[in-house]
């Protein structure tokens, strides 16, 4: 099974809690391209996408549950696959 | 699919404060940045203090210890008010459940009357040691410098109040709410032979008057034996005699103490990690102090936990020289 290099996005409101997640996913993500939008942030990446609890809860100085990213979650695109450390976008099949 | 969002949108000329664009850089800032870097007030003041005319109002001169950037001490848990009250609220929450199960299922009041008079001696005069410490944050925020110490340093001040209050509410759980277990507990600390070198350490540490020194006196070297001596070995030696009730409502403090301890290492590694003298001057510290209340904890080590009570304390310092080699001191 190859792995596809179609674009993945996520994109979240543009707040003051997501500002720890979106620049954990630009530490993690060099590939990933910030897009900033009136009250959203839209973040492109080629292929694949990780978000991961350990930089977020580095940047945000507290125990993060990455299930909280649903609460700002506007929209996403890509197959999720989701573990207590790690909220993964990709596409999986050619 | 790629979707294109057409948008008018107006960027701000500034995205925060130039004090704080000027640190990091003109991007949108965190709260805890916006509330903490440069708040201070470092020129312009009017007078010398009346109490310390020899000095400024704040000056870094009150301690021994030099840093280039006082702001290099920043607070891991990012707290400022505003999420610092919010965690305490859902903290203060999750506690009143559990003492409310204490209460109802009389974990505590329905022990045996040795082990009621056994926590009355040996956890409720800790709210003495809880107010003292008090004492010395609320000298650290007093005369520290840049609002990243002081502020922390004036939370977690606040924060002794609350674990005094928890420590009280355990013995009112033992004592039906009478307030006998209060004032027994308060002649144990001004009386019993047993606390004395522990009261007497708490108050010698009044006297401290370096900021730093009284921090590492109290918060990492004190709190490092006292917390893990009482509220975790302590506790697994009642839960081995009466079971699990007296843990439900340690917890509390336990939790408490781990998510200070990641302020405290972070400001002693940081302030080690300056030069070799800050290193120099914070080892001679943690070594006088840990001296003294390690010595100061062995009669009530053994008071409390009989011959197992100095197992405890070994155990307990050796975690601490442990947790000091992380922050580039000696263990």
């Amino acid at each position: 099974m190859s792995h596809s290099e179609q674009p993945v996005f996520i994109a979240l409101q543009a707040n003051h809690d997501t500002l720890p997640i979106v620049d954990a996913i630009r530490a993690d993500n060099p590939l990933a391209v910030v897009h900033e939008y009136p009250a959203m942030v839209k973040i492109d990446a080629p292929g694949h996408l990780v978000v991961r609890r350990e930089s977020v809860e580095e940047r945000l100085g507290r125990p993060f549950d990455l299930r909280e990213l649903q609460i700002n979650l506007v929209s996403l695109a890509g197959e999720l696959d989701e573990t207590d450390d790690e909220f993964t976008l990709q596409w999986k099949a050619a | 699919m790629t979707v294109e969002i057409r948008t008018q949108s107006v960027k701000p000329l500034r995205q925060t404060f130039g004090h704080i664009a000027r640190r990091f850089g003109d991007k949108p800032a965190s709260r805890y940045q916006e509330g903490t870097y440069d708040l201070q007030t470092e020129t312009n003041r009017h007078y010398k203090p009346l109490w310390d005319p020899e000095r400024d109002i704040y000056d870094t001169r009150r301690t021994a210890v030099t840093m280039r950037d006082w702001y290099a001490l920043k607070d891991p848990r990012q707290f400022y008010y505003g999420s610092y009250t919010i965690a305490r609220a859902k903290q203060q929450e999750a506690l009143d459940r559990q003492m409310e199960f204490a209460e109802k299922r009389a974990l505590l009041r329905a022990l045996p009357e040795a082990a009621r008079q056994a926590i009355v001696f040996t956890l409720v005069p800790l709210r003495h040691y809880e107010w003292g410490a008090n004492t010395n944050q609320c000298l650290v925020a007093a005369y520290g410098w840049g609002t990243a110490l002081t502020q922390a340093a004036m939370l977690g001040a606040m924060d002794r109040l609350g674990m005094a209050q928890h420590l009280s509410r355990i013995g009112l759980l033992v004592d039906g709410n009478s307030g006998e277990s209060l004032a027994g507990a308060k002649q144990h600390w001004v009386a019993h032979a047993d606390w004395q070198p522990l009261r007497r350490e708490v108050e010698r540490s009044f006297v401290v008057r370096d900021p730093i020194e009284a921090l590492v006196a109290q918060c990492l070297v004190a709190d490092g034996l006292v917390y893990p001596l009482f509220y975790q070995q302590y506790d697994a030696w009642m839960a081995r005699r009466h079971g699990v009730g007296l843990a439900t409502v340690l917890d509390h403090l336990t939790r408490w103490h781990d998510e200070t301890a990641k302020w405290v290492d972070a400001v002693v590694k940081t302030i080690v990690a300056e030069s070799p003298e800050n290193r120099e001057l914070v080892q001679g510290w943690v070594d006088r102090w840990r001296t003294a209340f390690t010595g100061a904890l062995a009669p009530l080590a053994e008071a409390s936990m009989g011959e197992d009570g100095a197992a405890a304390l070994a155990a307990v310092n050796t975690a601490l020289g442990q947790r000091l080699v992380k922050l580039g001191l000696a263990s």
